[in-house]
């Protein structure tokens, strides 16, 4: 029944990444509230909740993304291996190439053609490499695009259907090999069938990334991740908080808290 | 046949329109609007009209490629040379283009992107309210302020960069006061909030998530601007320059004031002396008589044909980019 | 199956912050965007500066405008190299584009900024009750005194009448275009596109040719002149105006049986209202400025005139422009005082169509 999750294991090129304590504001307003999670290498956690508990926000934290509006603001810290993302080692934009990020409308570069989507950015971070051509093999096979797109590499990125663009985002994000990736309900805009190749293609990028995703699909929680964290808010006005985390299949076969047993099992939504 | 038997051949026909009755009351709005529309079509076609009507006879004597190309103007003879004051016209809106434009595109990324919020909205209403400001404001502070300082610099021009044949003077001793540089720079100055309004504009519309895609990337500010804005605002900022050039080519006032007045086209813009179309009909309406009236109608022609022409390639092109906008 | 506090406990770490620090409600500085970050950059430009001034004693130059040159581009040498050797060519690039656009920002507002101050200063000194309640008629071009009586009220009859005529047949007109959608609706779109462009110098030409020249000068001409440049381009924006209107509105209103002429006066207008009325402001605001085709068409005399059908009449522009021509000080001064009136007049045409314009959208509840 209780797990005790090993988050001490580290392996290869992928982290840990750790949430303590983050709060979050947007000007007064607080929108989270002393939310601590552990996310181990090369594991794969969802972020479950109904509308509006602070997943989004959340996620956007974890590389920085959420101070760009504003008006917010965050207390408590994120660790990845030992590093404070927040102390002053690090600029946000060094952050953001090690914990790289795919949103839910999928956003190639409409200036770019595919292969310089893939490689865009290298680029952008001021990353140099060789060998570009193979990286653009290995990230589009990473991502299951490959295939659908290996005689057109020039054309133009954004001629691609949802679910293409879709994996053309995360093969973008995987040329950085970064050792978090996360992503901000990257199903939601598209088909059932483009979701399926995604979720295979998460499954298989988990030995490589350890993976972060926010998901309304609680079938899709799941099907792909090993960990869940169940996020909630009481009532109007009040901050999200996690209720509950821990591995998939103990949260939604037997869940400790009522209001986790309530959400998993469809009561509310 | 009864309609509702299913074989009925007239199942499958359209069944005509029914034109309703129109009460009163419909009918006055509809004509009212109707002849409002009418009337602008009628005004202002009557100007177009009146300006060939007027205009023609004096081109035709003069002869069309004359007319165009010389820079005699001999109203006595018939002689209506515009050739000087074209070349004038767009050599001023030129020297106004390429001062406005990079200082536009720098106040609108500043706007954009770099200005704290609490400024920015502050400076967005500043730059439309300059662009509203009647030009012979702009004109006399280009005349007791910038014409002491810009002659300096155009001393320091001809000093410095005499190798532009642009920057060349006749006589090391030429009066660089008055000149077409200084007019230009004055109507940069003019047209600058323009530019900056509408290339803005355009600017803010890129899609927050293509931008956050780059920043999620690890890139700079600099990068996201160089990757997805400059390429996303690209045909609203070439739109928007050309609509400023359009302005630049109209502007009567502030050159009239500022530049002193001669026919012939001058390339040494930093000397004194250039020409505008605008400037000379504005100098010579009052004295002219029935021919050559007629002379500064087909000028005045030639002056709106040139800016009709800038402006619609300019509207097209931001129409495109904003058409593109919305597919991405 | 964890709480929060576990996780802690179960990561073996010691963040030094325990579940219950009051620090962790407290919002954490982060010392400001880094990427707009000025204070990497007050060094390098003051030396860049600092350079420029060293050469400009050294190498004896006298001119303002090399000091200048050499010292932005010094500034923005050590920008480059200052960055470069702490984070790499891309974040010095980065700096160096952001000093310059944040120098091309401060270009643009110090010349705003100078402009509005210059005309303040130079129009203020004339500025007082006489000036409003005297005209020029019996005053030289030398003595003190004299006003702008009579220019402003020219000013108010000329753009009055031609408000009066241009604004409601161009809301109509839009109306046609837009609403009814009648037959002539591509000719008349494509001319009013095509005439807003049309130069303000040219529109007087040709009221001259047709009016002035055989029956002189008048504030009636000048009318005439603005009303044809204002018709085109109020009708193009109320036409934009009455595109953003959504057609849900339209339709919630035919499906309750109203026919389409109560549908436009009671549903579309309303709902367009704060901004037609900005649309015609602004109209106004640059009829007020036009100095070219008044003084084609009224000329413009010294005394008072209220007649604006008969005979010369002075307008705002019209005087600050003979004035300004003159060339004599005393002449230079009462036409800054002109210009500051016409600045200022602007100003609140201006801020009463953002009032306006920010109360209706308000109320829409956007």
């Amino acid at each position: 029944m209780t797990a005790v999750l090993d988050l001490t294991t580290t392996t290869r090129t992928s982290s840990t990444l750790r949430a303590e304590n983050l709060s979050a504001w947007f000007g007064k307003r607080k929108v989270l509230e002393r939310c601590s999670l552990g996310m181990a290498a090369n594991t794969v956690t969802a972020l479950i909740g109904p509308s509006g508990c602070g997943k989004s926000t959340f996620i956007r934290m974890l590389n920085r993304m959420h101070e760009l509006v504003p008006s917010a603001q965050m207390a408590g810290s994120v660790y990845l291996d030992d590093t404070d993302i927040y102390g002053g080692g690090l600029t946000a934009p060094e952050v953001r190439r090690e914990i790289g990020m795919v949103f839910q409308k999928p956003n190639p570069f409409p200036s770019m053609s595919i292969r310089q989507n893939v490689l865009a950015g290298l680029a952008l971070s001021g990353t140099r490499t060789s060998g570009h051509d193979e990286l653009v093999e290995r990230c589009l096979r990473g991502a299951g695009l490959w295939n659908e797109v290996k005689d057109r590499l020039n054309d133009n990125g954004a001629g691609l259907s949802g679910g293409q663009q879709q994996r053309l985002c995360i093969a973008r994000a995987l040329a950085l090999k970064p050792k978090v990736l996360l992503m901000d309900e990257p199903c939601s805009a598209l088909d059932p069938i483009s979701t399926r190749v995604i979720e295979q293609t998460i499954a298989e990028l988990a030995a490589e990334v350890t993976i972060v995703i926010v998901t309304h699909n609680m079938q899709q929680a799941q099907r792909v991740s090993n960990t869940c964290a169940f996020f909630l808010v009481e009532d109007y006005g009040q901050p999200g908080r996690i209720v509950e985390f821990g591995i998939t299949t103990d949260m939604f076969g037997n869940p400790t808290d009522q209001r986790t047993a309530d959400y998993v099992s469809g009561r509310f939504g | 046949m009864s309609i509702f038997e299913l074989d009925n051949p007239m199942l499958d026909v359209p069944k005509p329109r029914v034109v309703e009755r129109t009460t009163g009351a419909e009918r006055v709005f509809t004509f009212l609007s109707s002849a409002s529309a009418m009337v602008t079509l009628i005004i202002v076609g009557a100007t177009l009209g009146f300006l060939i009507h007027d205009g023609w006879p004096a081109i035709r004597q003069t002869g069309l490629v004359n007319f165009l190309t010389s820079s005699s103007w001999v109203a006595d003879a018939g002689i209506y040379g515009v050739g000087g004051l074209l070349i004038g016209t767009v050599l001023i809106a030129f020297i106004a283009l390429s001062c406005a434009v990079p200082l536009s595109l720098g106040m609108a990324l500043f706007i954009n992107e770099y200005a704290p919020k609490r400024i920015r909205f502050v400076l967005v209403g500043a730059v439309d309210l300059l662009a509203a400001l009647p030009s012979l404001i702009y004109g006399i502070w280009g005349l007791y302020a910038l014409s002491g300082q810009a002659s300096k610099i155009a001393r320091w021009l001809s000093d410095h960069a005499g190798a532009i044949p642009l920057f060349r003077l006749t006589r090391p001793d030429a009066q660089l006061v008055s000149s077409g540089f200084i007019g230009g720079v004055v109507v940069a100055m003019m047209i600058t909030p323009i530019i900056t309004s509408v290339a803005r504009d355009v600017m803010n519309q890129v899609p927050r998530e293509l931008c956050e895609g780059a920043l999620a990337l690890g890139s700079t500010k600099w990068g996201m601007v160089r990757t997805v804005i400059l390429p996303f605002g690209r045909g609203g900022i070439v739109g928007a320059s050309l609509l400023g050039f359009g302005r630049a080519l109209g502007e009567t006032v502030a050159v009239a004031i500022i530049v002193s007045f001669s026919y012939k086209a001058n390339s040494h813009v930093l000397e004194r002396g250039a020409g505008s179309i605008a400037s000379l009909i504005f100098t010579k309406f009052g004295e002219a008589k029935q021919g050559e009236r007629g002379g500064l109608m087909a000028a005045g022609l030639a002056l709106f044909v040139m800016t009709f022409a800038v402006s619609f390639v300019a509207r097209k092109i931001v129409a495109n980019s904003e058409k593109k906008a919305g597919i991405v | 199956m964890s709480s929060a506090t576990d996780v802690s406990t179960q990561m073996n770490i010691d963040s030094g912050l325990t579940a219950d620090d009051p620090r962790l409600d407290i919002p954490r500085n982060l010392g400001g965007s880094q990427l707009q970050n000025l204070d990497g950059l007050l060094l390098p430009i003051v030396s860049g500066i600092a350079v420029s001034l060293l050469a400009r004693f050294v190498l004896d130059w006298d001119g303002l405008m090399s000091t200048v040159v050499v010292a932005v581009i010094a500034a923005m040498a050590f920008v480059w190299v200052g960055t470069r050797e702490r984070s790499g060519s891309l974040v010095a690039t980065n700096s160096v584009v952001t000093a310059l656009v944040w120098l091309s920002g401060t270009v643009a507002i110090g010349a705003i900024v100078w402009m509005l101050v210059f005309v303040i200063e130079k129009g203020s000194k004339r500025f007082g009750l006489s000036y409003f309640t005297h005209d020029m008629a019996k005053v030289g071009p030398l003595d003190p005194g004299g006003g702008v009586l009579h220019s402003i009220v020219g000013t108010l009859e000329q753009v009055g009448i031609a408000a009066t005529f241009s604004i409601p047949i161009s809301v109509l007109t839009a109306v046609y275009l837009h609403e009814i959608r009648g037959r002539i609706s591509t000719v008349v779109r494509f001319i009013v596109n095509a005439m807003t462009g049309l130069p303000s110098i040219v529109s007087g030409l040709v009221v001259y040719a047709l009016w002035v020249s055989g029956h002189g000068y008048s504030g009636a001409a000048a009318a005439a002149a603005l009303t044809i440049l204002m018709i085109p381009t109020v009708t193009r924006t109320a036409e934009e105006i009455l595109r953003t209107i959504p057609d849900h509105y339209r339709e919630g209103a035919l499906a309750l049986g109203a026919q389409r002429w109560r549908v436009v006066v009671k549903v579309v207008l309303p709902a367009a209202r704060s901004g037609l009325i900005t649309a015609t402001i602004l109209g106004v605001a640059r009829a007020i400025g036009e100095t070219a085709p008044v003084r084609l068409t009224a000329l413009g005399t010294q005394a008072f005139n209220g007649n604006p059908f008969k005979d010369p009449q002075s307008n705002l522009t019209t005087f600050v422009w003979d004035q300004v021509r003159s060339g004599n000080a005393v002449q230079i001064e009462r036409a800054w005082t002109g210009a500051m009136v016409l600045v200022v007049m602007v100003l609140v045409l201006f801020t009463a169509a953002r009032f306006v314009s920010s109360r209706g959208s308000s109320s829409k509840g956007r």
